[in-house]
């Protein structure tokens, strides 16, 4: 669990850094790459790993306080996100970047629709035809296209602190 | 054993043999002869010239290579950091322009304090547009104030921690500033989008609007100065079904290329919300 912290102390404030400052202003349409959501995925699909919750729980509180969303509106969405690839790595263990994609693309379109709820309730309505075409599916297709290499760098940080035991 | 001729003798032979060798040479008998010898020495001299220098150059070459090769790799790093120092000069030339039109600004709007900053990040949210700035209370920015550049109106601040801000930009679709056409002196309502587009609401019928006409803050809510420049109306839809016409709107600023930012920090917000009455039971 503390390898898990630690590797978190670094990981997590930059993925929110690249996350904000290039992350955010590639913009396709009106969607962007949620960075910080994928490196939470690729992390809770490691085997191996620990503390896969704090590290969605760091992420949430780290986001939201840098957001204009609310706080809670992320912790729900990475949180949930986290479980499903712990429910997930269990079971499909074979296929991981499948997994990947599918727990990138559920993810996002929770999260997605966690933060127009949110809006349209507190700030107004939004059409949702629109909310689908201009912010939904782009930044669907930027994670799943970013799902790849973030899970290659999270699998190798996971090898990396959590070697696989050598049964003799 | 005497010699049998005298040396004298022999000299005088030798002397005759050398003046008719000379002779003959001069009198061209002895061409075929020193041609042959000379088309040898040549062709000698040819051959042990041509295979000197190719030793030499074997010899000497692979050094000449190494040091080109390093003179080359020199060249080289100087190329990348001289094109380096191009591409920052230009950075600086064009932040340089951009805080010049913002110093321009400001000097040409003294009735305000400013203070300027730079976009450092813009909110992972794809729903908001909102951008984070490099200057927060402790530069006495506070919630509420308007932040502009030299082109017109940008937005205003959100949030503030010590050393950074967030800015909701009115572009943002929970923003909305009250405006007003400079031509024909309507009030309106300039609402953001999901998109980013801009767009006028609440234009009342009977308004004549064009497209073309500036669009300026009206100061109605006391959330934003009066007279900022929003930008202009690039088309109108007008229905008589509805109450009011519609215009969209093409902004002064470039909110995808925002770097610096001027926050106007004399300007205090006026809220409003205890002087509209809650509905009663």
């Amino acid at each position: 669990m503390r390898r898990a912290i630690l590797a978190a102390i670094p990981v997590l404030p930059l993925a929110v850094i690249l996350q904000t400052t290039i992350a955010s202003r590639i913009i396709l349409l009106s969607g962007n790459a949620d960075l910080v959501l994928l490196v939470v995925v690729a992390w809770g699909l490691q085997e191996r790993v620990r503390g896969a919750w704090l590290w969605g729980v760091g992420a949430s509180l780290l986001v939201g306080m840098v957001s204009g969303v609310p706080w809670y509106i992320y912790t729900l969405g990475y949180l949930s996100v986290v479980g499903l690839a712990r429910l997930l790595v269990h079971r499909i263990w074979q296929a991981p970047l499948l997994v990947m994609f599918g727990v990138t693309l559920i993810g996002t379109l929770e999260l997605l629709m966690l933060m127009f709820i949110q809006r349209t309730l507190f700030e107004g309505p939004l059409a949702l035809s629109e909310v689908f075409s201009q912010i939904v599916l782009p930044t669907i297709l930027l994670n799943l296209l970013l799902a790849i290499p973030v899970h290659a760098l999270m699998h190798d940080l996971a090898n990396w602190l959590y070697p696989e035991k050598v049964t003799g | 054993m005497k010699p049998s001729i005298p040396h004298s003798l022999q000299t005088v032979v030798i002397l005759l043999v050398a003046v008719g060798l000379v002779a003959l040479a001069l009198g061209g008998y002895f061409n075929p002869v020193t041609n042959w010898f000379t088309r040898i020495t040549v062709g000698a001299q040819t051959w042990i010239s041509g295979r000197y220098l190719a030793v030499v150059d074997f010899l000497t070459v692979p050094r000449d290579v190494a040091s080109l090769r390093q003179k080359n790799a020199d060249l080289e790093a100087d190329v990348a950091r001289l094109q380096t120092q191009v591409i920052e000069l230009q950075q600086q030339v064009t932040e340089t322009n951009i805080l010049s039109a913002l110093v321009d600004f400001a000097r040409a709007n003294p009735e305000y304090t400013y203070r300027a900053a730079s976009v450092i990040g813009r909110d992972p949210s794809p729903f908001l547009r909102y951008v984070i700035i490099n200057v927060g209370s402790n530069e006495g920015v506070l919630p509420g104030m308007p932040v502009v550049t030299d082109k017109g109106l940008v937005g205003r601040v959100d949030a503030v921690i010590g050393e950074a801000a967030r800015l909701q930009l009115v572009t943002d679709a929970a923003s909305a500033v009250n405006v007003r056409l400079q031509a024909s002196n309507t009030e309106a309502i300039l609402v953001g989008s999901i998109t980013g587009d801009l767009s006028l609401d609440m234009i009342p019928q009977d308004a004549s609007i064009q497209v073309g006409d500036v669009v300026l803050t009206s100061g109605l809510g006391g959330n934003y100065p009066a007279n900022l420049l929003v930008g202009q109306i690039v088309s109108v839809r007008k229905l008589q079904s509805e109450l009011f016409q519609q215009a969209i709107i093409q902004p002064n600023v470039d909110f995808n290329r925002l770097q610096f930012v001027l926050v106007i920090t004399n300007f205090k917000p006026v809220d409003i919300a205890p002087l509209i009455g809650t509905p009663g039971p």
